[in-house]
């Protein structure tokens, strides 16, 4: 099986910086980190691959220094690893972000199975998966926490709701984005990292992927951040104890008083 | 403080560290509580190929030396000793056979080790022969093609979850310590059981058990190297192990060290945390100031052995004997530091405490160690003239 994950490096700190120009994270010099919903993605390919054989390619659109998460996503056991960096890649928007990653994609040649996190840490948005599939004209099943091949090589995917879960079966290939729940990360191999280290990650940029400056980076987003804070500070917060139907009936109360300032 | 590690030394140390951190912290105190065998851990630690350190790449090991493994051992050990010496005392059964086993013994028990897929004990303490190793009684008596075992070795780490035991015993009772044999016994061989797992102060994931032989008989090709150079094999393996001991030691001071210090800048006491307060931080100052001590003698020691040298009997005891008192002595000043929270078993540090203690005793008590850095000093002294 061709199968292809897609990491993205998030910063390993609470404190972010914005890019004046594009508002969007200052990444360059900031302790970075494979964004973790993606190790459980890797782990999920490196899980197939270990099932039915094949080789499993990272991907990373990013900066330079994206190159690092790449090779540790190698010292993983993945089999080999590119990475997407141009400076006109930069500020990208989901959109842009998700057209460049399928352009990679299709370059690779056939591909069985895309995996992604659900979503990055930094971003939040949940959207570069589906949106790849969509541009890749694939199916695909979003926060999966479980995968199972039938006798036939049908795949099913548990996908998890807000309120237990479904299932869905999918014709390959197919893209699934992952949630914490789907495995437990294998720790890397010693024997890997080492190999990891001379490993050659190619990089390609604009002109490989054969993609127009008006389709990537700011330039080929649709949105963009204009900025990004933190919510205002809540005033006195109170904390309330006692049996349910008591704190029904005083959060009730104080609702109506709230909404429309009648006497407590 | 930077040791000038090599790339390939910082790696190693990373992965350790992230085992220990990631696998081992977070449920250090369950397998305390339950005396549970960590497999899964062990599992980790073939999965990152960690159980070929100081295994020859010719059998499937990655070839490193004593350095690489203490940095292994200590980054470990800052998880849990416990597990830290389930590991390390699976080589102690090994060394015998990295150091003297023939071709044939190394391929056969050795790649099964690298990938973790067996455990190694090493059986020498008996009831009656602790310190006073020389005192063993097991014997082992050729008989045709076979020698047959019977005795019984006690307080063996790994004994029961292991699939090989190297034994110490004697094949000529009237030579004493020079008719003694090291033996591979299997888990499978007839005539070999286990006594219970016995409760101990610390250490509680490690298993420890008597193993019984009786009239257990094991193929002649089984014995490593010849019949007499059992104790010889037996002081070289501990020659090997014990700035691994030493690495444990620090690990797990470091381990303590931190918690202290974390929680003396939390805790509040007249207004201020405790950490301001001048008792504290020379407290603390000395533990830190120990550690670093300890962690550049067990290096430097390491290097050495990794140069080869012809002897590092008093050097690998000093590496076993001054990081294992500070870790005893910065356990004991980190629960202090602690108070209360620090004898509460909601915090880490008194189960470091409990884990300390052990290293004082075995790989040769501290006293013997005192023995035999005297002894060797005694000789070095009287050639010079």
């Amino acid at each position: 099986m061709n199968i292809i994950v897609c990491i993205k490096q998030v910063p390993d700190t609470q404190e972010v910086r914005l890019d004046p120009m594009t508002h969007t994270l200052k990444r360059e010099g900031v302790k970075a980190m494979i964004n973790p919903f993606d190790l459980y993605a890797l782990e999920e390919g490196l899980r197939v691959k270990d099932a039915r054989g094949g080789q499993v390619t990272v991907l990373s659109m990013g900066p330079p220094q994206a190159e690092e998460a790449l090779r540790e996503a190698l010292g993983y056991g993945a089999d080999a690893a590119i990475l997407l960096s141009d400076k006109k890649f930069a500020g990208a928007d989901t959109w842009a972000t998700a057209l460049t990653l399928a352009k990679a994609i299709e370059k690779l040649g056939a591909v069985d199975l895309v995996f992604t996190g659900k979503q990055a840490i930094d971003g939040d948005t949940a959207q570069v998966g589906p949106m790849l599939a969509a541009i890749l004209h694939i199916p695909y099943a979003a926060w999966a926490r479980k995968l199972s091949f039938g006798a036939n090589g049908a795949l099913t995917v548990e996908r998890l709701l807000d309120h237990g879960y479904d299932a869905v079966e999918l014709k390959l290939p197919a893209l699934i984005t992952v949630v914490k729940e789907i495995n437990e990360p294998r720790v890397p191999s010693f024997k890997a990292k080492l190999r990891a280290k001379k490993e050659p990650i190619p990089v390609w940029g604009l002109e490989d992927l054969g993609l127009a400056e008006a389709e990537v980076g700011l330039n080929g987003s649709f949105t963009q951040v204009v900025k990004v804070f933190p919510p205002p500070a809540r005033g006195k917060s109170e904390v309330w104890t006692g049996e349910p139907a008591e704190m029904a009936g005083r959060l009730w109360q104080r609702l109506k008083v709230m909404s429309k300032g009648v006497a407590e | 403080m930077d040791y000038l590690l090599t790339e390939e030394q910082r790696m190693i140390q990373e992965l350790a560290r992230q085992i220990a951190q990631e696998r081992i912290k977070p449920i250090r105190a369950q397998l305390d509580e339950e005396e549970t065998f960590p497999w899964d851990i062990l599992a980790d630690l073939a999965q990152a190929d960690l159980w070929g350190t100081i295994i020859p790449e010719a059998y499937g090991g990655l070839g490193l030396g004593c350095l690489e493994n203490c940095l292994v051992l200590e980054a470990l050990a800052q998880g849990c000793v416990g597990v830290a010496t389930t590991y390390a005392a699976s080589f102690l059964g090994a060394y015998p056979l990295l150091l003297f086993g023939s071709d044939e013994q190394k391929s056969r028990y050795l790649p099964p080790l690298a990938r973790g897929e067996a455990l190694g004990a090493f059986a020498l303490t008996e009831p009656q022969a602790g310190s006073d190793a020389g005192a063993i009684a097991t014997t082992a008596v050729k008989d045709g093609d076979h020698y047959i075992l019977n005795g019984a070795k006690q307080w063996i780490t790994n004994a029961g979850e292991a699939e090989f035991y190297t034994v110490i015993a004697l094949t000529d009772p009237a030579k004493g310590a020079r008719g003694a044999g090291a033996f591979v016994v299997e888990k499978s061989d007839p005539g070999i059981s286990f006594g219970k797992k016995e409760k101990k102060m610390g250490i509680r994931a490690s298993v420890t058990r008597e193993v019984i032989l009786e009239d257990c008989r094991i193929p002649k090709d089984r014995l490593i190297s010849k019949e007499g150079m059992g104790f010889l094999v037996t002081m070289r393996t501990l020659d090997h192990a014990r700035p691994g001991a030493g690495a444990l030691a620090v690990g797990l001071a470091q381990s303590a060290l931190d918690e202290a210090a974390a929680f003396a800048k939390e805790r509040y006491q007249f207004g201020a945390p405790i950490f301001s307060f001048q008792a504290v931080q020379h407290l603390l100052a000395d533990m830190a100031t120990r550690i670093e001590a300890a962690r550049a003698l067990v290096y430097a020691v390491a290097r050495y052995l990794d140069s080869k040298p012809r002897d590092f009997t008093k050097e690998g005891a000093m590496a076993k004997l001054f990081p294992t008192d500070t870790a005893m002595q910065v356990t004991v000043d980190a629960v202090q530091v602690m108070g209360g929270h620090g004898y509460m078993r909601e915090y880490p540090v008194e189960k470091m405490m409990r884990d300390a203690k052990i290293l004082q005793i075995y790989e040769g008590t501290n006293q013997i160690m005192r023995n035999i850095i005297g002894l060797a000093l005694n000789k070095e002294y009287s050639r010079k003239k």
